[in-house]
Formats: structure tokens, C-alpha cells, sequence
């Protein structure tokens, strides 16, 4: 291998990170962080299975996180129980079931550690290119269905009053999100996967004065946050993950520090 | 006769075993303000929105006109604190609106200074009269106002109601309206219905005023406000005398 090191993990987190912030701006508007997490930590169940029958861990990871918010959604929307319950339910089962099978899988060795606080340094050729697919995939259909999906999570009824097909345009963001959850894995690990959906938008929130500014902020936050993580963890010998989110914390902190000086100004 | 914008036909509904509509029928025609009126949990913002599609009848039918546009004001929509937007932004995403039409409106209700706000900053008044431009740039066959005038002061409720048959005119649409502000909607409408679960009675303002069921539900003094009244007597019919009644809905 001709090329640096370091090329591969950075394309990988600058190119999750660019639609990780228009994707997680969706996930603060509507309130899905916990939705998020729960696919995170479902995804392990992903894991398990493609060990146990063999297939690309990689498509594993996305089927099983595709799959889980396929029975998430009716089931969210059905339940008695409070939502949040029910994905707490759901979130730490799934972990723990993902966990116990296996460590039951007789004569395999994955990386559990890598899979829960991730592996940015790991990362090869082709799952820059998975990444790179599911980029320019969600990337686009964000673009695409922007306004709509914008209406959408202003006010659903509205929406379904203006003739946007409201379930489709939920159940796409859903599984957008599904499979991003699936990929950043590989970058930040199961436990830090929500941070790089959440922190870059509500970073980009105190600066931002449309959605549009918000969702494209949030990507320059996150991207940032990848550049200045993986630069820690070479310059320190952090891990790359945890650096990564530490960055996008920093940055949010300054964004507030900003808002409270614009804030200063004006009164 | 004008033509028939929407006609629902024997609406029934149930929500946990209790009848919520019973038997409803209901023509609305471009040109005319019909306003429902009824006590609260009578039924009016279900109706509206089982008319809007929102919601499914259990037994009935609705026909509409083929490519009905509806504008709808709903009675509350509250934004997420969490998404930045202008009124501006908030009435682009409006389907098929130019920036020609929103900015025509924002002046016609007299709010063009609103246009660069944050959606968060507004007053209660303020946000009822954005959300009536974003109703009527739908270009609406069918304008839907369900409680438009809650949240605003008096005065703003006066103009309000004066803006609704204007706009009417000015649209050539149909106006369906749920109210429970009697006095300043009698002026404005052509048709009140008065729904308590079931239509009760319905006509010309001034026939309804004088109707026994209307002044079983609302009680003989039509000029006091109704928020005061409760309706608290078994309701079947609306065929009592209403001489032996109106005494005991003042609480």
C-alpha cells in the first residue's frame, strides 16, 4: 500500500461526518437520539449474526440495524409502554443478547472492543468504499426530499394535509439512519455513535438561523471533529473513536460560548 | 347553487366504546362560511380532522372535489425550540408558494415585518396570522380554521373575523370554522352547525340563535360568553323545551 496510513480512516470519518450532520439534525428536530442509540446497540445483534453464518460482517451490520427499525417503527408507534421504555426495553436487550451469543460462538474471535468504542484506525479500502456508497446514497435522498422531509417534521398533519406522503417520508429518514448508524460504527463504536449524530447539530444550532444553515454547519462541525480527533490520536496515541467525540464536544462548548457573546451584543 | 366542495355523508365514530360522531352529515359549498360550534369534547376539532383526512370514520362517506386544495389553520402548532426558522422559511415550505405570493400575503394581513423573525419570537396573535397565510397560500378550495382567533386579544379577534369573508371573496373558497366564540362568528357565517357528538340543529345564523337545541346547549342568554356554561345535563334529544332547561346549564 502506496498511500499514508491515515487516508483511508480520514475519508472514512469525513465522508460519515458530511452526512452525519444534515441526517442528525433530523434526529434532534424530531427527537430520535434515543432511537439512534438503540440501533447502535442493536446492531451488535448484526454482528453476531454474520459471524455465526459467515457473511460480509459489514453487510451484516447494515442488515441487522436496517432490520431492527423496520420492526422499531409500528412497534414505537403501537406500544403502550412510554417510548422511550420501550427503546431502553429494546436497546439494552439487544446489547446484552449481542453480547452473551458471541461469546457463545465457539472458536471466534471478533474484536469487542472495536465494535463498541470503535476502530477508526482499522478501517481499509473497502469500507471506505461501503461508506462512501451509503454517502452519496444519503446524501443524496436528503438532498432530494429536503423540503419535504423538512414539512414533515414540522408538523406531520400539515405535511399529510399538503399531500406529502408522510409514512414514506418517515420511514426513509428512518432507515437512512439505520444505515449510517450501521457504518459510523466502524468510526466512533457502538456506544459513541449517537455523539456524532447529536453534538455537530446542536453545535451548529447556536450559530445557525435556517434549517439548512443547521444541517450544513453540523457537517463542517463533524468534519472538523474527525480532522482534529484523529490528529490528537496520532499526536497523543488516543484512541481514534473517543478522540473524535472528545473534538466535537469542544467544538459544541465553544458554539455556546459564541451564542452567549452574539447574545451579549445584541442586548 | 354553487358546487359542492366536500360532502360527508353519515359520519360515525367510536373512540374506547364511546360514541364520539354520531350520524353526521354536512355539504359544504364554494362561497359559503359554515361554522361548527358545541361545547368542548363535543366533537368539533374530531370532525374537522376526520374531514381533513386525519383521521378514519369508522362508517360513513366523504366525497370531495376531485383535486381539492384544503388550507388548513390548525388550533395549535407548536415548533421545536431546536430548529432555526424565519417566518419566511416557515411559509416557503408551504407547497407550490412563490415568494411573489408569500410576500403578497404577509402584506394583505398586515404582518410584511414578521417575514425575517425567528418563528420562536413571535406572539401568540402573531403565530395565528402566519399560520393563515400558510392556510391561504395553498390557493384552498377549502379553508379549514379550527379555533383561528384563540391566543389573540380582542381587537386582533375583530379583524380577524372580518378578514375571514373577505378572504372568502378574494379566494372564491369554501370556509369551514370551529369556534366557540358565538356572537363575533354569527356575524361572519352563512350556515352554523351546532354539533354536540351529533348535529343538533343547523341553518342561518339567525334561525340557529332562536333554535331550542342550540339554546339547550348554550343557554337562553347567547350574549353571555359560553366558556361560563357547562353542559352537564344528559343530552339525547334536541327537542326539549328549552323554557325548563337553560336555568341549569349556569354553573
Amino acid at each position: 500500500m502506496t498511500d499514508a496510513w491515515w487516508l483511508m480512516p480520514l475519508l472514512a470519518g469525513l465522508l460519515l461526518a458530511s452526512v452525519a450532520g444534515p441526517l442528525g439534525s433530523f434526529v434532534v428536530w424530531k427527537r430520535m437520539a434515543f432511537f439512534g442509540d438503540t440501533l447502535a446497540h442493536g446492531a451488535l445483534l448484526g454482528i453476531t449474526f454474520g459471524v455465526l453464518t459467515d457473511i460480509n460482517l459489514t453487510l451484516a451490520l447494515i442488515l441487522g440495524s436496517l432490520l431492527l427499525a423496520l420492526v422499531l417503527l409500528p412497534l414505537e408507534q403501537r406500544s403502550r409502554l412510554a417510548s422511550d421504555t420501550l427503546l431502553g426495553i429494546v436497546s439494552h436487550s439487544t446489547l446484552a443478547i449481542g453480547l452473551v451469543t458471541l461469546s457463545l460462538a465457539q472458536g471466534v474471535r471478533v474484536d469487542l472492543m472495536g465494535y463498541l468504542f470503535g476502530d477508526l484506525l482499522a478501517v481499509a479500502e473497502a469500507d471506505v468504499s461501503w461508506i462512501a456508497i451509503a454517502a452519496v446514497l444519503t446524501g443524496g435522498l436528503l438532498f432530494w426530499q429536503w423540503r419535504a422531509l423538512l414539512a414533515v417534521t414540522i408538523s406531520p398533519e400539515l405535511a399529510s394535509i399538503d399531500g406529502h406522503p408522510v409514512k414514506r417520508l418517515n420511514l426513509l429518514l428512518i432507515l437512512l439512519l439505520a444505515l449510517i448508524v450501521a457504518l459510523a460504527m466502524k468510526v466512533v463504536g457502538i456506544l459513541l455513535v449517537s455523539a456524532l449524530l447529536i453534538i455537530p447539530p446542536a453545535a451548529a444550532r447556536s450559530v445557525a438561523r435556517s434549517p439548512a444553515q443547521m444541517a450544513l454547519t453540523a457537517s463542517l462541525v463533524g468534519m472538523a471533529s474527525v480532522m482534529l480527533g484523529l490528529w490528537a490520536s496520532f499526536r497523543w496515541d488516543t484512541p481514534a473513536g473517543p478522540s473524535v467525540v472528545v473534538s466535537a464536544t469542544l467544538l459544541f462548548a465553544l458554539s455556546l460560548v459564541v451564542q452567549e457573546v452574539r447574545e451579549r451584543k445584541r442586548a | 347553487m354553487s358546487e359542492a366542495v366536500l360532502r360527508a355523508q353519515g359520519l360515525n365514530l367510536a373512540r374506547r366504546h364511546k360514541s364520539v360522531l354520531t350520524d353526521i352529515h354536512l355539504e359544504v359549498r364554494r362561497g359559503q362560511i359554515i361554522t361548527l360550534i358545541g361545547p368542548n369534547g363535543c366533537g368539533k376539532s374530531t370532525l374537522i380532522r376526520v374531514l381533513l383526512g386525519l383521521e378514519q370514520a369508522d362508517s360513513g362517506t366523504i366525497e370531495r372535489k376531485s383535486g381539492l386544495h384544503i388550507g388548513y389553520m390548525p388550533q395549535k402548532l407548536s415548533l421545536d425550540q431546536r430548529m432555526p426558522l424565519t417566518v419566511e422559511d416557515f411559509l416557503r415550505l408551504t407547497r407550490h408558494a412563490t415568494r411573489a405570493d408569500i410576500s403578497y400575503w404577509l402584506q394583505r394581513l398586515n404582518i410584511e415585518v414578521l417575514a425575517p423573525l425567528s418563528v420562536h419570537d413571535l406572539s401568540g396573535g402573531e403565530w395565528q396570522r402566519v399560520l393563515l397565510v400558510r392556510a391561504v397560500l395553498m390557493k384552498p378550495d377549502l379553508l379549514v380554521l379550527d379555533e383561528p382567533v384563540q391566543g389573540v386579544d380582542v381587537q386582533g379577534q375583530m379583524e380577524l373575523y372580518n378578514l375571514i369573508p373577505q378572504l372568502r371573496d378574494e379566494l372564491n373558497c369554501a370556509v369551514l370554522m370551529v369556534s366557540h366564540d358565538l356572537h363575533l362568528v354569527m356575524a361572519a357565517t352563512d350556515e352554523v352547525i351546532c354539533l354536540n357528538g351529533h348535529v343538533c340543529c343547523s341553518g342561518h345564523p339567525d334561525s340557529v340563535s332562536v333554535d331550542p337545541a342550540y339554546l339547550q346547549l348554550f343557554g337562553a342568554r347567547g350574549a353571555a360568553p359560553i366558556a361560563h356554561y357547562t353542559h352537564h345535563h344528559d343530552h339525547q334529544h334536541c327537542d326539549h323545551d328549552h323554557h325548563l332547561h337553560t336555568g341549569e346549564q349556569n354553573d
